[in-house]
C-alpha cells in the first residue's frame, strides 16, 4: 500500500519533469548536468574549500536549507538576496558547467553574461586557482538539488544599472589568480592565498569608499557596510594587527574564537563558527604566519607624555565607575583583568581602546557569546544591557573602561550609543 | 560642541599595558555560563508579574530546546535572544534547555481575579472541554490536567505574565515573524479562538496557583500527538 503510493508519486513527478523538459529549448537540456558523486576526492576537497570560503554562510538563510540561498544582505545600495547554488535545474545551478562556474567565481559574471554584484565577493575569489574552483563546483554539484526560488534583489536606483556596474568593475575590479611571491616561504604564500582569496577577509577588513569599493588591497580596517560593526585593521598594532602575537596564539583565536587575552564577537564570531574552525592545522598555521607578517610592530615608541586629565573629564569618567562596579566587575574583574579564556580582559584590550567605539558599544548593548567551536564547546556569555541600563549610563561606562587601568580612548556620548544600534536581526 | 572640545582635549596617545592575569575566580558551571539569560529570566521576578519576560525554569526540556532553536533559526522572533544564540550549537542549546528545565524557581503569587463569573465560566469550559464545534480540543488534553505541561514538548500554561500570554496569541493569530512562522497544532488552535476568548484566557491563567508536576508523555492521546507531530518529533532532542 505504502510502496504503491510512493510509486504513484514518483510517476507523477517524472511525467511532470518530462512535460516541463519538452517545453525547454534544446540547448538547456543539453547543458543540464548529471549529478556528481560526493565521495570523489575532488568533491571532498571542494567541500573543505567551500568551508574556507564560507559559501554556506551567505547562501543559506537562518535555519534554512544549506546552499539554497535566500539570505538577505543589507547594504547602503539596497538589499541583495543570495541565490540558490544547489544543483537544482530550475532554481539553482543545475544547468551550469565548470566554465560557467569559473566565469562567476573568477570574473563575477552570471551564466547569462550579466555582471554580478560585488556583494558576492568575487573581487577576492578571483584569486582562487582554477583547480580549486573546479573542486568547489564538483562539491556543489554533489549536493542534493533543492527547489527553492528566492525573491529578487531590492537595489536602489541608480545602482541597479548594469552599465554602472560595468564602470565600477573597470575601476575597482582586478581579475587574476594569486601569484606566489618567490621571496617568501610556501607557508606564507599559502596563508596569503587563503586570506586574500577564499577567506575574503578583505570583504570586511578594508576601508570602503562611497561606491562600496575597498580602497586598496590592504587590511587596514573598515566599517562593515550596512551594519554598525567595525572590522579592525589587521595591520595596525593599535587595532587588531598581530605583528607582536605568536603564530600559535593567532591560530588559537581564529580556530577556537577565544584566547586568554582576546575574543571574537559579532560577525567575526560567526566567521569563526561557520568557516575558520574547520581549517586544517596546516592551513590555519599558514594563515597565522601570513597575518603575523602583515602586522606592524609597535616598536620603540617613545612613551608619550599624557597631559593631566581636565577636571570635567575626570568628573565624566567618575560617573562610569559605579556602573562598572555594579554591572561589569563580577566578570571583567576589579582592574579589568578578565578571566583567561572565559571573560576577556578590558584593561589593555585594543577592541576597547581603538578609535572606533562601535564594537564596544555594541557589546554592551547586545552582549553575546563567543562562537561554539570544537576548541570552546561551552562558551560563557555576556548579558545585553540595552534594557537594563539607560543610554547615558552605557556612555559613562564605555567612556570609563576606555580610560581606566591605563587605557586611553576618546569619550563616548549617549548620542553615539544610540547611533550604534544595529539592524541585522 | 563643548562636549566635543573636551573629548578632543582628552585624545591622548600611547597604549595601555597588559595587566597580569588573576587566577580564575569563576565557577565551571552552566549557571555561570548562562548569566546572560538570567538577567531576564532570573528568579528575582524583576519587574513584577506584569513584566514581559516569561519564566523558563522548570519547563519541559524538549519545549525549551525547540524554542531556543526557533529563536536562533528565525522561526520565532525576539532580537535580544536572536543575537545571543546566533553562534551556539544544537548540542549546547540542548544542555542549556536541560539546565533550565531542572531549575525550581518559586512561582509568583497568583494574580487577583478580575473577570466576571460568566467570563470565568466560559474560560474554564474552554480549558477543560474545548469546543468540538470549532475543533478546539480542551487545553488540558494537551497541557495536562493541572495545566502544568506534558513532558517533554508541551509547556505549562501557569506562572506566565499576562502581557506575555496576550503577545503569544497575537503572534500565532497574526502569523508574521513573532511566532509560528510554520503552522503547528498550537497556532491552528489559536487561530480558531475569538479575541474575547484570548483576552479572557490571558487574564485568567495568571490567577491560577501553580501546583503539581508536568504530566507524563503517555498521557497524551494519540490523535492529539499526531496533530502536534511537527513539534513532538523534536529532532535532535535527547533526555
Ligand atoms: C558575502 C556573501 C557571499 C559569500 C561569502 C558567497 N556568496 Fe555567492 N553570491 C552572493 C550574492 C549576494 C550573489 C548574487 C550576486 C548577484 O546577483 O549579482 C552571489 C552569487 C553567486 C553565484 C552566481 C549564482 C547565480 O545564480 O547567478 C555563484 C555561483 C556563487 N555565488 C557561488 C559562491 C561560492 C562558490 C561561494 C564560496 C566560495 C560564495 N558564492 C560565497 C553572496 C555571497
Ligand atoms: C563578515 C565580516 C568579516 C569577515 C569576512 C572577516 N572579519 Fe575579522 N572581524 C570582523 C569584525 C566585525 C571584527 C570585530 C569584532 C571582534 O573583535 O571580534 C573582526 C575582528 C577580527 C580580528 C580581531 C579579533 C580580536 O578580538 O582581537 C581578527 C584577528 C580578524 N577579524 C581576522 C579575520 C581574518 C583572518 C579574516 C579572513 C579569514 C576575517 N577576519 C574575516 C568582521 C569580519
Ligand atoms: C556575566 C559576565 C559578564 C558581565 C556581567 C559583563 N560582561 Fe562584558 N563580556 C563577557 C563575555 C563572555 C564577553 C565576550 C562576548 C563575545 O564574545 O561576544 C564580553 C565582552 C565584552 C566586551 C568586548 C571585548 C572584546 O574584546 O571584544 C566589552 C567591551 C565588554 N564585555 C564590556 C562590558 C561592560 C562595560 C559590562 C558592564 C556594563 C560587561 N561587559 C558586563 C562577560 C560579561
Ligand atoms: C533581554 C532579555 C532576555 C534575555 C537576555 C534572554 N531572554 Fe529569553 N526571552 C525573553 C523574552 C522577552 C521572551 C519572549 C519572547 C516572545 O515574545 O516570544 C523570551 C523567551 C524565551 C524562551 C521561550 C519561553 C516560552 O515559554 O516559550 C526561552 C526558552 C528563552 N527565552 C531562553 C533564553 C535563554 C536560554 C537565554 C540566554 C541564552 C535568554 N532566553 C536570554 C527575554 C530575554
Ligand atoms: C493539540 C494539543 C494542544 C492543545 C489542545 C492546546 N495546546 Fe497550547 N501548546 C501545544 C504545544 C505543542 C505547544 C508548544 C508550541 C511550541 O513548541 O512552539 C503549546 C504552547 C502553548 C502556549 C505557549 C506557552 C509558552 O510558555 O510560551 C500557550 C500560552 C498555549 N499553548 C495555550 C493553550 C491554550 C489556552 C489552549 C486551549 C485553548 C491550548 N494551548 C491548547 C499544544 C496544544
Amino acid at each position: 500500500m505504502k510502496s504503491s503510493n510512493k510509486f504513484k508519486f514518483v510517476g507523477k513527478r517524472q511525467i511532470a519533469v518530462f512535460a516541463a523538459s519538452a517545453l525547454l529549448p534544446l540547448s538547456s537540456i543539453a547543458a543540464s548536468q548529471p549529478p556528481a558523486d560526493p565521495d570523489t576526492e575532488q568533491a571532498q576537497r571542494g567541500a573543505y574549500l567551500a568551508r574556507a570560503g564560507n559559501c554556506m554562510g551567505c547562501h543559506t538563510t537562518r535555519g534554512g536549507k544549506p546552499y539554497a540561498g535566500g539570505r538577505v544582505l543589507k547594504t547602503p545600495f539596497g538589499e541583495f538576496v543570495s541565490p540558490n547554488i544547489t544543483p537544482d535545474n530550475e532554481t539553482g545551478i543545475g544547468r551550469w558547467g565548470e566554465e560557467d562556474f569559473w566565469q562567476a567565481l573568477h570574473y563575477g559574471k552570471g551564466r547569462d553574461g550579466s555582471y554580478l554584484y560585488p556583494v558576492f565577493p568575487y573581487t577576492e575569489y578571483t584569486k582562487v586557482t582554477r583547480q580549486d574552483a573546479d573542486a568547489i563546483f564538483a562539491y556543489l554539484r554533489s549536493l542534493s538539488p533543492i527547489a527553492q526560488s528566492n525573491p529578487p534583489h531590492k537595489i536602489s536606483a541608480p545602482y541597479d544599472n548594469q552599465f554602472l556596474l560595468f564602470l565600477w568593475r573597470t575601476w575597482y575590479f582586478k581579475e587574476g589568480v594569486y601569484e606566489p611571491d618567490g621571496s617568501q616561504s610556501d607557508e606564507w604564500n599559502r596563508g596569503n592565498y587563503l586570506v586574500q582569496g577564499l577567506g575574503h577577509c578583505n570583504a570586511c577588513h578594508t576601508p570602503r569608499n562611497v561606491w562600496g569599493a575597498s580602497q586598496d588591497d590592504k587590511l587596514a580596517g573598515g566599517e562593515i557596510m550596512g551594519t554598525y560593526w567595525y572590522a579592525p585593521s589587521l595591520i595596525s598594532p593599535r587595532e587588531a594587527g598581530m605583528g607582536e602575537w605568536s603564530v600559535d596564539e593567532i591560530a588559537k583565536l581564529l580556530s577556537t574564537g577565544v584566547t586568554d587575552h582576546a575574543v571574537t564577537s559579532g560577525p567575526m564570531a560567526t566567521i569563526v563558527r561557520q568557516s575558520l574552525q574547520y581549517l586544517s592545522k596546516e592551513d590555519m598555521r599558514a594563515m597565522a604566519v601570513y597575518l603575523q607578517s602583515l602586522g606592524e610592530k609597535r616598536g620603540e615608541e617613545a612613551p608619550k607624555k599624557t597631559s593631566p586629565m581636565p577636571e570635567r573629564v575626570s568628573k565624566y569618567l567618575a560617573l562610569g565607575k559605579p556602573v562598572y562596579e555594579k554591572h561589569c566587575q563580577e566578570c571583567h574583574g576589579k582592574s579589568g583583568e578578565g578571566v583567561p579564556g572565559i571573560y576577556p580582559p578590558l584593561a589593555g584590550n585594543r577592541n576597547v581602546t581603538m578609535t572606533s567605539s562601535h564594537n564596544t558599544i555594541r557589546s554592551v548593548l547586545y552582549g553575546g557569546f563567543p562562537p561554539v567551536t570544537a576548541g570552546n564547546p561551552r562558551p560563557y556569555g555576556m548579558p545585553p544591557f540595552q534594557h537594563i541600563i539607560r543610554d547615558n549610563e552605557i556612555a559613562w561606562v564605555v567612556s570609563y573602561i576606555r580610560n581606566t587601568w591605563g587605557n586611553l580612548g576618546s569619550l563616548v556620548s549617549p548620542e553615539e550609543v544610540d547611533a550604534s544600534r544595529g539592524n541585522e536581526f | 560642541m563643548k562636549f566635543i572640545i573636551f573629548i578632543l582635549l582628552w585624545i591622548a596617545s600611547g597604549l595601555a599595558n597588559a595587566q597580569e592575569l588573576a587566577p580564575s575566580r569563576i565557577s565551571d558551571t552552566l549557571e555561570q555560563r548562562v548569566k546572560p539569560c538570567t538577567i531576564c529570566h532570573g528568579d528575582e521576578d524583576r519587574a513584577g508579574r506584569d513584566a514581559y519576560y516569561p519564566r523558563i525554569a522548570g519547563k519541559p526540556a524538549g519545549y525549551l530546546f525547540n524554542q531556543l532553536r526557533n529563536f536562533r533559526d528565525g522561526r520565532r522572533y525576539y532580537q535580544a535572544m536572536a543575537i545571543l544564540l546566533e553562534n551556539l550549537s544544537d548540542e549546547y542549546l540542548l544542555e542549556i534547555a536541560h539546565y533550565f528545565s531542572s531549575l525550581k524557581y518559586p512561582y509568583p503569587e497568583p494574580a487577583a481575579i478580575a473577570l466576571s463569573p460568566e467570563e470565568t465560566q466560559a474560560v474554564e469550559t474552554l480549558i477543560h472541554s474545548g469546543d468540538p464545534d470549532r475543533d478546539i480540543p480542551a487545553c488540558s488534553a494537551c497541557h495536562g490536567q493541572a495545566l502544568t505541561g506534558t513532558k517533554p514538548f508541551i509547556p505549562s500554561l501557569l506562572g506566565l505574565p499576562h502581557a506575555y500570554l496576550a503577545a503569544q496569541f497575537g503572534g500565532w493569530r497574526n502569523g508574521g515573524v513573532m511566532r509560528g512562522q510554520t503552522p503547528d497544532c498550537m497556532s491552528e488552535i489559536a487561530k480558531k479562538m475569538t479575541q474575547e476568548e484570548v483576552n479572557a484566557l490571558a487574564m485568567w491563567l495568571p490567577t491560577q496557583p501553580v501546583t503539581g508536576e508536568p504530566a507524563e508523555a503517555e498521557k497524551l492521546a494519540p490523535e492529539l500527538a499526531q496533530r502536534c507531530h511537527t513539534i513532538l518529533s523534536g529532532e535532535g532532542f535527547t533526555q
